[in-house]
């Protein structure tokens, strides 16, 4: 008899906070167990951000600093080129990435700062109880926007992946999803070769993730997983949008 | 005969039911029966002797409840 699955020495034995069937906690597993098949636990350090997944430094059994609002992966600058010889990631939601965040995340990726980011997009701000993020679909609705997202009022959902693919310092960006089990397995992939890239030293990496939030879009988690595969994968498509073989 | 033996951490388990969308033979299901000590139904096998120790439950569990053994 083998063990084919148990839980990974990259997360605490600390249970989790997030909401019955929300993605993070997947999404934190593949971080972990990526971390432990590396073999860098004890040489990481990870940023959490401000939203649902504020907690991470609970969860993840390696160093973790706080930061604030938007601001992680400014602190992860600040750590990986006083530690140069440490793995440095950041962890951040999408009301922190791409809304408050969002400068420290483009100017990160132009100075090619070579940490790892892991993106979480679930196209709404799930802490603060469901409104409108930058990344909220047309026609969505939110607390804040009860008719559903109008894009004459509040602009277009924002493709962060495709937008910093654009930018030099940035040598691997890729968007997966988890609503099934291939898709976990691509995704603990492009995790992996993310943090593969910083230790080699390339350069900026990132990994955009669409998770559900089941609580705030007003569904059941299993539902959830089908109004992700439904709706946000035709407009955040799935792929490799750089590698560090383009970036040369 | 079984090939895989699944065990649930049940006290920790939220009753999300995503471990369920997943098996190639259906046999996770939310025992209704009964109610863990965080309140919610947990999720067991209704058929341990059919499973084939996938592990897709375990992948699409986001809290950690399920190991898996195959024989």
């Amino acid at each position: 008899m083998a063990v084919v699955f148990e839980k990974t020495k990259g997360l605490t034995e600390k249970e989790t906070h997030y909401c019955p069937g929300c993605t993070h906690g997947i999404i934190h597993r593949l971080v972990a167990e990526v971390l432990e098949e590396l073999d860098v636990l004890g040489e990481t350090v990870g940023v959490a951000p401000v939203g649902c997944s504020v907690l991470a430094y609970e969860y993840f059994n390696c160093d973790m600093q706080e930061a604030a609002h938007g601001r992680a992966p400014a602190v992860a600058t600040g750590i990986k080129r006083a530690l140069p010889d440490k793995v440095v990631f950041s962890y951040q939601g999408d009301g922190d990435l791409a809304s408050i965040g969002t400068a420290e995340i483009v100017h990160v990726a132009h100075r090619g700062e070579k940490i790892t980011t892991i993106f979480v997009n679930n196209a709404i701000y799930g802490m603060t109880g469901g409104q409108m993020a930058p990344t909220t679909l047309i026609g969505q609705k939110t607390t804040t926007s009860p008719l559903g997202r109008d894009s004459n009022l509040t602009g277009f959902p924002l493709r962060m992946s495709e937008m910093l693919a654009t930018i030099d310092g940035a040598v691997f960006v890729e968007r997966v999803s988890v609503h099934n089990p291939a898709a976990i397995r691509k995704a603990k992939k492009a995790i992996k070769k993310a943090f593969e890239v910083q230790l080699e030293g390339k350069g900026f990496g990132i990994v955009e993730v669409l998770s559900t939030c089941p609580t705030n879009w007003g569904m059941t988690p299993v539902k959830a997983l089908g109004w992700l595969e439904e709706n946000m994968i035709p407009y955040y498509p799935l792929g490799n949008f750089k590698s560090p073989e383009e970036a040369k | 005969m079984a090939k895989g033996k699944v065990i649930f951490n049940e006290d920790i388990c939220k009753g999300c039911a995503l471990c369920t969308t997943n098996c190639p033979v259906n046999i996770v299901v939310l025992d209704t029966s009964r109610i863990n000590q965080k309140g919610y139904h947990p999720a067991t096998l209704s058929d341990p002797e059919q499973c084939i120790g996938c592990a897709n439950c375990a992948m699409m569990c986001p809290d950690n409840v399920i190991t898996v053994e195959r024989f």
